[in-house]
């Protein structure tokens, strides 16, 4: 029972992570209809920049404490991906305005490879460490329940924390500020929210921003989880049946849709993977995806498509 | 000029019909083939075959079967490279597991599993469109990249997966030289190709047209959707079975499970979409950019750095070149979105009328 149950923990705080991957799918796509294969390339590229930053900011200006370096290379990396969400508005994405979204979505494969590229040329292609001081200790809770209690690990403890800060601020964001109020709009509908006023570029560059933002978080977790390195990008492939388990469009169905798929994922490799050979985390949750999206072609929170002639 | 198309009259439907219906074209193909077949192989150093010429045509092949996926049925598809695995592997094991059966067959039976696995993994294609597709068909990816890893049975319980063929031959002449295996890829490829340009004229080729425009209004004027997809996916995976049959084979020799990654999916879908959605001519085109430019990358950035002074690494190289290749899909889209296929018809377009300019 407590194997089960640290193993269930364990698909929970993974799951968690994903949905924060997830989260950057579903905000772009919520708000531009475009379907941003490059999230992974942009985790990437914020990780290495905030591992690289912290390396570099104390040689540069001789700041001592690690928090303060930490700080500051988040602040800069932030930054980065604020003038990286601008340029993407500026370069590409006015200039496919009104075009299918299979060439918004090819396109995004476009930037992809590019920002891999760029950001691997800037910031070297090696691995890297991000060290914002998270405690690494595993922890025992509940010795009363179970013999032995439960051995959970800190870091995935304050991982997940984190996530849920975040997913809950910016759900606060959408429902609550202005600012969340147009892009729903704009999701809602291009035209219509043009037409009363709303600046279309405008809204794209601040998602891109916040979809930079939650890249940056979900790099530095996973990077300061697993090192960083090109590997990472694989990350946001696994990241990619979560949206589509939970609908394209729906912020609460990431995080359900990533914990569904964190679990799934854990269990399967533990108890169905000795059957057939293990290794079967890679593609369990694509199929499980796939067999749900036979089911709900919509996903578990998504808007029903209805198609007119 | 070149083009003058007077004094040409079709008299018969079937006339009308023909592939090139202009005589310039008909002329410029069958020499192109020509040269393809004769002179190539005389004039080709082994070095320009095995590593531009041959990969060019097996990538033709399987761009083709992407193309009929994609820019014919317009379902986005990036599970091509898992196909090919699918194909490579299943010849591998009708060859070896079927002593004395010759190349052609096993290719087929490769393509034909490649077809069923397809078939399979096309299934979510009736219900799901477009991006929750696209998204679904990686499962296939994932799922033929473990397959082949784990289940030990594919790879004749080799450990480490990794697999090798050797002797081919084809009706008794060996496959050992560069330009027979050119040869053998060029007539494979010419003959799909040929099928693949006719099936797409046809009633088959126009309801996936239908599909791709608008499923809805397709199924609403009596073409059975489910019918017209899972053609789409069984003809296009045949055809990506067998060119990922002939890359194991003939241009590998020996591969593992990792020689068909999630990177060879990408890498099609972008032949597709440089050389042009629709067209069979585009795959050629978009075949050719994407094996030739990072070859000519390769050899072109260090001696530019060079020029100024700079001493650039080989990991150097190949940043610049991802982002090159990111860089110049997405100008394509952007600047073209039908490819190179759309510049070579405006080409042909203006030559008809030149020299005149209207």
């Amino acid at each position: 029972m407590a194997f089960f149950l640290e193993t269930l923990f364990g698909g929970l705080m993974v799951g968690m992570l994903y949905s924060l991957v997830a989260l950057g799918f579903v905000l772009i796509f919520k708000a531009s209809g475009v379907f941003n294969f490059a999230q992974g390339a942009m985790v990437l590229f914020a990780a290495l920049a905030m591992a690289r930053f912290s390396e570099w900011i104390p040689q540069w200006t001789g700041i001592e404490s690690k928090v303060l370096a930490n700080v500051a290379a988040f602040v800069l990396a932030g930054a980065l991906m604020f003038a990286m969400a601008w340029l993407i508005e500026r370069l590409v994405l006015r200039h496919l305005v009104n075009q299918e979204a299979a060439t918004l979505l090819m396109a995004t494969l476009g930037i992809t490879y590019f920002i891999d590229g760029l950001g691997q040329s800037i910031f070297g292609s090696n691995i890297y460490k991000i060290d914002i001081g998270m405690p690494k200790d595993p922890v025992f809770v509940l010795d009363s329940v179970f013999e032995g209690g439960l051995l959970l690990n800190q870091e995935d403890i304050i991982a997940a924390a984190i996530a849920a800060g975040l997913v809950i601020v910016l759900s606060l964001f959408f429902q609550k500020t202005a600012t969340g109020r147009a892009l729903r709009a704009v999701a809602d509908d291009h035209q219509a929210a043009q037409s009363i006023g709303i600046p279309l570029n405008r809204i794209w560059v601040i998602v891109w921003c916040v979809a930079g933002l939650v890249a940056l978080v979900a790099g530095m977790i996973w990077g300061s989880k697993l090192g960083v390195q090109f590997s990472l990008t694989t990350v946001a492939l696994r990241a990619l049946p979560v949206v589509i388990l939970g609908g394209l469009t729906s912020v609460p169905g990431a995080i359900i849709g990533g914990l569904i798929i964190g679990v799934g994922e854990k269990l399967s490799e533990v108890y169905l993977g000795p059957f057939v050979g293990g290794g079967i985390e890679i593609w369990f949750a694509y199929v499980l995806a796939l067999v749900f999206l036979l089911f709900r072609p919509q996903g578990l929170f998504g808007e029903k498509i209805i198609d007119r002639v | 000029m070149l083009y003058r198309e007077n004094g040409q009259f079709k008299t018969s439907y079937s006339a009308d019909q023909q592939i090139f219906p202009i005589a310039q074209d008909r002329w410029l193909v069958g020499a192109l083939i020509a040269l393809a077949f004769v002179a190539v192989p005389l004039l080709a150093s082994d070095y320009l075959m095995r590593a531009i010429l041959i990969p060019f045509l097996i990538f033709s092949l399987a761009a083709v079967g992407v193309n009929i996926l994609v820019g014919y049925c317009g379902q986005i598809s990036l599970g091509s490279g898992a196909f090919m695995a699918v194909g490579a592997y299943g010849a591998y094991n009708f060859f070896v597991r079927l002593p004395g059966l010759p190349l052609i067959p096993a290719l087929i039976l490769g393509g034909l599993c490649a077809t069923a696995f397809g078939i399979l993994f096309g299934l979510p294609s009736l219900r799901v469109r477009g991006l929750y597709l696209a998204v679904a068909t990686l499962a296939a990816q994932f799922f033929a990249d473990w397959m082949f890893l784990r289940i030990k049975w594919f790879t004749m319980d080799t450990p480490s997966g990794s697999v090798a063929v050797s002797n081919l031959q084809v009706f008794g002449l060996p496959l050992e030289s560069a330009a027979s295996k050119y040869l053998f890829c060029l007539a494979v490829l010419a003959v799909i190709a040929l099928l693949a340009k006719n099936l797409v004229r046809s009633a088959i080729g126009r309801e996936w047209m239908a599909i791709r425009d608008m499923d809805v209004a397709a199924a609403v004027i009596g073409i059975r959707p489910m019918y017209a997809k899972l053609s789409a996916f069984a003809v296009s995976s045949f055809i990506i079975g067998v060119a990922g049959a002939l890359w194991a084979f003939v241009y590998l020799g020996a591969w593992e499970p990792s020689a068909f990654s999630v990177d060879y999916s990408f890498r099609l879908l972008f032949m597709v979409i440089i050389g042009g959605l629709g067209s069979i001519m585009g795959s050629f085109f978009g075949a050719a950019f994407i094996v030739v430019l990072p070859i000519a990358l390769s050899q072109f950035l260090p001696a530019v750095a060079g020029l100024f002074g700079v001493e650039i690494s080989t990991t150097a190289v190949s940043h610049a070149e991802l982002m090159i290749f990111g860089g110049l899909i997405v100008w394509f889209l952007i600047v073209e979105p039908h490819g190179l296929a759309k510049l070579w018809s405006i080409g042909k377009q203006k030559l008809r009328l030149w020299p005149f300019p209207h």
